[in-house]
This record gives structure tokens, C-alpha cells and sequence, in this order.
């Protein structure tokens, strides 16, 4: 007998709440948490990924647990989309789950066995998120998950600025989950059955299907971090335990992205052709905005948080561009679209948890989050920085590793755009891919940064010499996810195969027979246009390495001497000398100068001792949220004037009321 | 996968390998007569390479292992470049692997672990060298692509081969896009080079130099193995440039073995003509500060866009 996929699904989500649960048997054992409960969570999570990977191809399958409110039971569906998904969770959640293993420690703040509870939530909400087929199910998953992710972040809680930085995460996230109520309410269509089956069968009329698109968008934006709500993750990420930064942002966000594509692709049936350009105008807002303040941060957790903007955003955009070629009937492009979409949703889960995981190893080692104060840690911790770099490659989208064929296969979509019927469309098409490069070359920009100050150069602080590597556990799970980059990069059509599956759900169209012509070569639509294959590129490059090696050492010699630095005969050098965080993210900081609000501190002459500082700020908090913030204070007061403190008052108030209802109701 | 695409494959990478250092020094040669200075040897660049390939490697103290293999990776990339741009003929099995969004990946491959390299020994020049180039590349790359991506929808592929292929068999009309995109991929090719309104390959005065401070610390075979690599950077460009705007005499698949023969001598000369033009260029601009260097890019980056909206409007 074959035990369904959905069973398996489920057992691991229950599997996941036991593991927790024991974590709180014995709160503050450590070595029981990290030695077995950590490992089993990760075994859990390969597994899960075993499973979803198994059922991609397979028919939906739905279920009713009989949880939940009486008559209101939790739907539950698991189709190609939902197992891509979960396929993600488990693969990235297994590794982050084993970096979790070597990291905790027993600390000031939360006790390791109330973490690993706390954790484990995480992971089974965000799978149940991922399966729910009702509203009701969603929103009770999308809940616990934002509130366990909460107390996630404020694991250190007593830290006033994390709990800061926790609150301004749960106040966001409960805007957009207020949103995101108010879209289901619009999708179900006054029949007030709340089930994705009936929502997906009911046909809105009017102007209720923009509604429920926007409503959508704005709440799952606020998950992912679209323009203007991001300002919670360059808060949140630094002030979380480096797993959970990985988890949120290479897991937590693709939620957002899983439920802007069921919304959209799968709730509704049709789809306007201007929400498309909407959606594009903002995610590339979003992707140069965070990629732009990315180049400037000093903190490296803030860089990969502002970062993680940046890719949300190209990922956005890529949707914005599938909704354009769906409303235009134009099923093809919309397939490869959406393959470089959940291809870029895979790759960002892959490559940002590895660097945050990173961030995490260099955390320990030297206590010290500010880019100023790190440097030439590549000596130090060779296993970390080495496989760091790998993620960078990855993170900058440089063949053959895998940040670089998503985007290869979104700018394929945009030079396919032009077929479209109207003008301004393909007017906007160049400005929206000139966006995508420019995003895109920036990245780069920030990694090789955020690289080189970190691992490269000589140490900036003394106490760098005593940085230990990363231990076993830590070790492994960057290698897998380091394993996982290359993988991904170098076997797109491999990937791509798991990709189809979500497409033939989502448009009815497989992409398939145009995009890969054999194993090794990747041609959407045909060869003659375009054809990308990473091996033979790696191979090549690999091959005329070792042979130019070989032939240069045989012909001349390999002889090698070790000198002090020459730098120009400068005989004075300290390492204070080099490019700080600041210094490199500098040019950035003057070209872009207008999208930064930039406090500058200059020393005058006679300053006996000078300092120089200067700080980019958001311009959202200025322009936004403070006048929000103060109208809501204004308003609270205003409505404080009415309370006295004296019971007659509050008597006399109640007697007017009294009347007031007496003459309106009669 | 013919034969004649095969021989035609390695014929171009062995004479992009051979004639790139060739391509520098008729460049400095040229622009010795232009400023009427006495000229070195044509053939400079191949014993300065030689040169410092049997002289002993100097590495500086505190080196990581990318410092002493950037200088391979870097020229893998480029000599990866050069097997993809069409130069001789339009028949190469492998540029089926890399398209022209992957050429320019191969060079922000090189670009990147160039400037990783820079910032591996900590000191001052090295990392201020790497901001630069970063700096130049983040608007290069992007108007080098539109550029490309402006062939692209001319031709309807993103394919180096099968764009020069269109264009090499359109009638001979005016297409106003590729004007914007020409000036456009000049001014990046003058910038990726570090040619002389951007950079000065000669100088090695602090304050105005990029790719040079990249490179200080390195010496010998490492030395070698990267100018190597720039001259085949240049070479590269040279030969993007000639087949996205020139494409006349690159043999195509069906024309057989005598067109190949028969499209050296035309490519050599069209280089010859391409240098003499970057001599003329650098002689007659002065090397900018490197603060107007963003928007001289921006401009390039404009430029491109531009090019890619009149091929929308226009449909050309």
C-alpha cells in the first residue's frame, strides 16, 4: 500500500511540532537540543523535500482535517505549486536547521529548548501555509508563522533595539495579513464559502478583481518586503539569530511570492494586463531601491537584509511580466517567465541562506556584525570564507553558478516582450530591462563589497587573529548549500523539468519541448534564439585553467618568492588603510545621492579629536512612516481629551450615547 | 557538429590567442605616430609576456589562494569570451553554450575576481583600484547589454552567431537604433579597456588609476597571464564591436572552407582600421576625473536605452 504524498506532508508538519515540543521538556539542556532535536528537524526537512519533490508531478490531492472550529474544518491541497514550494522549505530548511545544530548557545536571552519550540513552529507553519486550500486554514498558518518568526527575532530580547526591531516586524506583518484578509474576503464573492474551490470558481465582476490583486499585493508585498514596506527587514534580519535571518529570508519570503502566485495565477482567471505593469514598476522599484541602499550599509546582516530587497524585487518584477504575457494570451512567455521566477524564488533560498549562515560563523568567531571592524578572514576561517564566495559568485549572478541562469532566463522573457500588441507596453519593455541590468550589475557591486571587507585583506581589529572556523555541523550545512548553488547553476534543465509541473497548473501550458533541447543545453523556445549551457561553460573554463597552469609551469617554471606588499613603495601600512564599508559603498552613496536622506558628520580644524561620520538613511521613514506615526499619536490624544478620569463624565457621555441611539434607532 | 565548424572554432581561438597582443601593440604604435613620439616594436607585448614569464613569481605576504589563481580564471574567462564572439566565421559549435547575456557574464566573472583579487593583499591602492573597476563595471555592464540587447531584437536572438548572421545578410540600409547602440558600445569599450578618457593604461599615477592599481601587487607569469587577458579583453571587444556593426566578410556556415581562409586577412585588416581608430580617440580626448567617469557611463548606459526604444518606435 502507498501511503499519499498529503499524508507524508502532514506527518512531517507534525513531526516538526513533536520536535519542538520536546524542546520544551527540557528548556535549557543545550546538548539535547543541538545534538538531537536540530539534526532530527533537518532529517525532517530532507525528507519533506523527498516527498514534495516526488509529488510535483503528480495530481492535486486535497484533504479535510478535522481541526479547527466546529463546521469550519482545515482544508488542505497539495498541487504542483504547493510542492514546489515545500520542495524549497525542506531543501533550504534541512541546512539551516543543521547549521542550527552547531550554533545556539546558551545565551541571556531565550533558552535554547523554548528556540528550538519556537523554531520548529516556524517551519511547520510555513509548510502549512504552503498546503492550506482554505482562507480560514491560510490565515491561522500565516499567523503562527508570523508569530513565531516574532519571537524568533527577539530571541535577545533584552536588547531594547531588538525588541524595537521585533515590534516594527510584527506591526507590518499584521498590516499585511489584515490585507491579505480583506483579498480572501473579496475572492470569495458573497458566497461566504471560504475554500479555495469555491473561491476558484467564482467569476468577480467589476472592479473586485483589482481589488483583490492589489489587496494581495499589498499584503503579501509586506511579507516579502515590496517597496514601500520594506523597512522591517534591514531591522528584523540584524537583530535575528543568523539561522532565522536565513530562514526568513531565504524560506519566509518565498511564502509571500508562493501566495502572491496562488492569488493570482490560480484563485483568479483573469488578469489585467496593466496590474502586470504595475507589479513590474514596483519590483524593479523595489530591486534598485534595496540593491542601492545594499551598496551603502556598513553592517553585514543589513547588507544581505537590503539585499534580499533586491532580489524580491527581480522577483516581483518577473511576476508583474508573466501577468502582462497571460493577459495577452501569450501561454509560451508566460511559462518561461514563470520559470525564472520560482527558478529565482530556488536559487535566492539557496544562496541567501548560505550567506547569512555565514554572517552567522563570522559572528561567532568574532562578535562583530560592522563591516569596519572585520577583514582577512579568509586565513582565519578558510571553510566559511570559501564557501562564502561561492554564494557571492551566486549572489552577483556570475556564471555558471545559479544566481546567473534565473536572470539570464527573465532578460530571455523581456526580449520576447516586443510580440506584445501594445505600443506603450513595449515602450515600457527596454526602460524595465535597462531597471533589471542596472540591478542586476549593481549586485555585483555590493558582493564583491560585502566579500572583500569581510574575508579579503588584512584584519582590521587585533582580536581577529583569534576567529576559530566553523565547527562540524556549521560546516556541513554550508557545504550543502554551498553544493546546492553550483548544482543549481551548472543542471538548469534538470531543474527546470521540476519546474513544469507548476506551470501546467498554474497556466495550463508546459514550457518543456522549447526550453531545454537536450540535458545539456538550455534554449527556451528554440536554439536558434537563444541557448545558455553552464557545464559546457564551467567545463571550459576549468579546462583551460588547469591547462594553462599545466602548460605555463612545464614551459617556465613555477617558482614562487614571498614578499612584503610592494603598493606603489608606500613603506607605511596598516590596515586601516584599506577600503572601509563606508569608503567602498562611497561612489554609490554620490551617484545616488537624491535617494538617500544623509547625515554627515564633518570634524573641523581644530577639533582636538576628529571624527568623521556619515549615515544613509531610508527616505521612507521621513516621508512615511513618521507622518503616520505622528498622526497616530495626534489622533490618540485628540481622543484622549475626551477621557476626564471622573465618573460623571464618563456617566454624562454614556446618557448622550443613550439618546443619540434613541433618536437614530426609534 | 561539423567538421569545418570544429577546425573553424579552434582557428579562431588560436589566432584571438596569437593576434591579441598584436591588436595592443599596433594600438600603442599608432598612437606613438599620432603623438609623434618614436614607436616601440610592433611585437612589444609578446616579449614582455615572455619576459615575465620566466621571471620568478613575487607574491605579497598575506596573499589568499584567490589572489594567485585569479590571474588563470581571469584568462579562462576571456579566452572562454573569445571562443564565443564571432570573428572569423559564424560556425561555432560551442558558442551554442554561452550566448551574448553570457558573454557578459564571463566578463563580470573576470571583473569580479579581478577586484576580489585586488582587495586580497589589504593594501590601500589595491581595494581602491577594486572600487573603481566595480564602479565602472556596475554602468558598463548594463549599457553593454542593452546594446547587445538592441542586435538581439533586431535580429530576434540573443545568439552572437545567429545575429551577426542577419545582419551580415540585411540589406544595406540605415538603422537608426544601431547608431545610438554604436556610439553607445564605444564609449563602454573605451571604459571595459580602461582606454583613455576613463582610465590611462600608461600612467601609473595614483590618484587617476584603476585597472593599473588592481594589478600592482602582481608580477611574472600572474603578470603575464593578465595582461594577456587584457589584451584578449580588448580583442574581444574589438571583435563585438566589428560584428555587431560591420559584419561583412565573417564566414558563415554554408560557405565552406575557402570563405575562412578568406576572412582572416578581412578581420585582420578591419582590426587594423578599429585600432587606428582607438589610437585616433585616445589622442584626441584627455583623461577625465575619475568623479566624471559615472557619467560619461550614464551617458553610454542612456545611449543604449535610447538605442533599444527607437528600435520599439521605429521597429529598426
Amino acid at each position: 500500500m502507498t501511503v499519499p504524498p498529503l499524508s507524508l506532508v502532514i506527518a512531517a508538519i507534525v513531526a516538526w511540532l513533536a520536535i519542538g515540543t520536546t524542546g520544551l521538556v527540557r528548556p535549557r539542556n543545550l546538548r539535547f537540543v543541538s545534538r538531537a532535536l536540530f539534526p532530527a528537524g533537518a532529517i525532517v526537512g530532507l525528507a519533506l523535500a523527498a516527498v514534495a519533490g516526488y509529488s510535483i508531478d503528480l495530481p492535486p490531492a486535497s484533504a479535510v482535517l478535522p481541526l479547527g472550529l466546529p463546521d469550519l474544518p482545515f482544508h488542505l491541497r497539495l498541487d504542483a505549486l504547493s510542492a514546489f514550494f515545500l520542495l524549497l522549505l525542506g531543501a533550504a530548511g534541512a541546512a539551516i536547521s543543521l547549521f542550527s545544530a552547531g550554533y545556539f548557545r546558551s545565551s541571556e536571552g531565550t533558552p535554547p529548548g523554548v528556540i528550538c519550540f519556537q523554531y520548529h513552529v516556524f517551519l511547520a507553519a510555513m509548510a502549512f501555509v504552503l498546503v492550506a486550500d482554505d482562507a480560514y486554514a491560510f490565515m491561522v498558518a500565516w499567523e503562527s508563522m508570523a508569530l513565531a518568526s516574532f519571537f524568533l527575532v527577539i530571541t535577545e530580547h533584552r536588547i531594547a533595539e531588538i525588541r524595537r526591531a521585533g515590534f516594527l516586524y510584527l506591526l507590518i506583518a499584521h498590516i499585511g495579513a489584515i490585507a491579505i484578509l480583506l483579498a480572501f474576503g473579496v475572492l470569495q464573492g458573497g458566497t461566504g464559502d471560504y475554500t479555495f474551490d469555491s473561491m476558484r470558481a467564482v467569476i468577480l465582476q467589476g472592479a473586485w478583481p483589482t481589488t483583490a490583486f492589489f489587496l494581495a499585493l499589498a499584503g503579501f508585498g509586506a511579507k516579502a518586503g515590496l517597496l514601500p514596506l520594506h523597512i522591517w527587514l534591514p531591522e528584523a534580519h540584524p537583530a535575528a539569530p543568523s539561522p532565522v535571518s536565513a530562514l526568513m529570508s531565504g524560506v519566509m519570503l518565498k511564502t509571500a511570492i508562493y501566495g502572491l502566485l496562488r492569488v493570482t495565477f490560480d484563485l483568479m482567471h483573469a488578469q489585467l494586463w496593466w496590474w502586470g505593469v504595475v507589479a513590474l514598476a514596483l519590483g524593479l522599484s523595489t530591486a534598485l531601491f534595496g540593491v542601492v541602499f545594499a551598496a551603502v550599509q556598513t553592517d553585514m546582516k543589513r547588507l544581505l537584509a537590503y539585499s534580499s530587497i533586491e532580489n524580491i524585487g527581480i522577483i516581483v518584477a518577473g511576476i508583474g511580466l508573466a501577468i502582462l504575457f497571460k493577459a495577452y494570451d501569450k501561454p509560451l512567455l508566460t511559462a518561461v517567465t514563470l520559470t525564472a521566477v520560482l527558478y529565482h524564488a530556488l536559487n535566492h533560498a539557496f544562496f541567501k541562506s548560505l550567506l547569512f549562515l555565514a554572517t552567522g560563523s563570522v559572528l561567532h568567531a568574532t562578535n562583530e556584525r560592522s563591516l569596519g571592524k572585520l577583514g582577512g578572514l579568509i586565513h582565519r576561517m578558510p571553510w566559511v570564507a570559501w564557501l562564502a564566495l561561492v554564494g557571492t559568485l551566486a549572489a552577483a549572478g556570475i556564471p555558471p553558478l545559479n544566481g546567473f541562469v534565473s536572470e539570464w532566463l527573465l532578460l530571455q522573457a523581456f526580449l520576447f516582450t516586443p510580440s506584445l500588441p501594445q505600443s506603450f507596453v513595449n515602450m515600457l519593455v527596454p526602460l524595465a530591462a535597462a531597471a533589471l541590468v542596472l540591478s542586476a550589475a549593481l549586485a555585483a557591486y555590493v558582493m564583491v563589497k560585502f566579500f572583500g571587507v569581510v574575508f579579503l585583506g588584512r584584519p582590521r581589529e587585533p582580536n581577529l587573529a583569534y576567529a576559530r572556523d566553523a565547527g562540524r555541523f556549521e560546516r556541513f550545512a554550508l557545504i550543502y548549500l554551498g553544493a546546492g548553488c553550483v548544482l543549481l547553476g551548472v543542471l538548469p534543465v534538470n531543474v527546470i523539468a521540476l519546474i513544469e509541473p507548476v506551470n501546467t497548473l498554474l497556466i495550463g501550458t508546459r514550457a518543456s519541448q522549447p526550453i531545454a533541447d537536450n540535458w545539456l543545453l538550455l534554449a527556451p523556445i528554440s536554439a536558434d534564439r537563444s541557448s545558455y549551457s553552464p557545464l559546457i561553460v564551467l567545463a571550459v573554463i576549468v579546462g583551460v585553467v588547469m591547462l594553462t597552469m599545466r602548460v605555463v609551469h612545464r614551459l617556465y617554471h613555477g617558482r614562487v618568492r614571498h614578499a612584503p606588499a610592494w603598493d606603489c613603495g608606500f613603506p607605511l601600512q596598516t590596515p586601516r588603510m584599506q577600503d572601509t564599508a563606508e569608503g567602498f559603498g562611497q561612489p554609490i552613496r554620490q551617484i545616488f545621492e537624491p535617494f538617500f536622506l544623509i547625515e554627515r558628520h564633518l570634524p573641523s580644524p581644530f577639533d582636538p579629536a576628529p571624527r568623521y561620520s556619515v549615515k544613509a538613511h531610508d527616505r521612507f521613514w521621513g516621508a512615511l512612516y513618521l507622518p503616520i506615526a505622528r498622526g497616530a499619536e495626534s489622533l490618540a490624544r485628540l481622543a484622549g481629551l475626551i477621557q476626564r478620569g471622573r465618573i460623571s463624565v464618563y456617566l454624562t457621555y454614556s446618557f448622550c450615547t443613550l439618546l443619540a441611539l434613541l433618536f437614530f434607532v426609534r | 557538429m561539423s567538421a569545418a565548424g570544429i577546425a573553424s572554432q579552434l582557428l579562431q581561438f588560436a589566432i584571438a590567442l596569437a593576434l591579441a597582443p598584436l591588436l595592443v601593440g599596433w594600438v600603442n604604435q599608432c598612437r606613438a605616430w599620432l603623438q609623434n613620439k618614436s614607436a616601440p616594436s610592433l611585437f612589444l607585448p609578446y616579449f614582455t609576456i615572455r619576459k615575465l614569464f620566466v621571471k620568478d613569481a613575487v607574491v605579497a605576504e598575506g596573499a589568499s589562494a584567490i589572489f594567485r589563481t585569479t590571474p588563470y580564471i581571469v584568462f579562462g574567462a576571456m579566452c572562454c569570451a573569445a571562443a564565443i564572439v564571432p570573428s572569423l566565421a559564424t560556425d561555432l559549435p560551442f558558442a551554442r553554450a554561452a550566448d551574448a547575456i553570457a558573454l557578459v557574464g564571463l566578463f563580470a566573472l573576470a571583473r569580479v575576481f579581478i577586484a576580489l583579487a585586488a582587495m586580497d593583499i589589504g593594501t590601500a591602492f589595491g581595494s581602491l583600484g577594486a572600487r573603481r573597476e566595480m564602479l565602472v563595471g556596475f554602468l558598463a555592464e548594463p549599457a553593454l547589454l542593452m546594446v547587445l540587447f538592441t542586435a538581439s531584437l533586431i535580429s530576434g536572438s540573443t545568439s552572437l552567431p545567429t545575429i551577426v548572421d542577419t545582419f551580415a545578410h540585411r540589406d544595406l540600409a540605415i538603422y537608426p537604433s544601431l547608431a545610438f547602440a554604436g556610439v553607445a558600445f564605444t564609449m563602454v569599450s573605451l571604459a571595459e579597456n580602461a582606454r583613455i578618457p576613463v582610465d590611462n593604461p600608461a600612467t601609473h599615477l595614483e590618484l587617476t588609476m584603476i585597472h593599473e592599481a588592481m594589478v600592482l601587487e602582481y608580477s611574472a607569469r600572474h603578470l603575464a597571464l593578465i595582461e594577456w587577458a587584457a589584451a584578449l579583453k580588448l580583442f574581444n571587444y574589438s571583435c563585438i564591436g566589428l560584428a555587431l556593426f560591420f559584419p561583412w566578410g565573417i564566414a558563415a556556415a554554408e560557405d565552406g572552407w575557402l570563405a575562412l581562409l578568406g576572412a582572416a586577412p578581412v578581420l585582420i585588416v578591419k582590426l587594423a582600421l578599429g585600432g587606428f581608430l582607438l589610437a585616433v580617440i585616445e589622442t584626441l580626448s584627455a583623461k577625465m576625473r575619475i568623479f566624471r567617469a559615472p557619467e560619461f557611463l550614464g551617458t553610454a548606459f542612456l545611449l543604449a536605452v535610447l538605442a533599444m526604444l527607437v528600435n520599439q518606435m521605429l521597429g529598426s
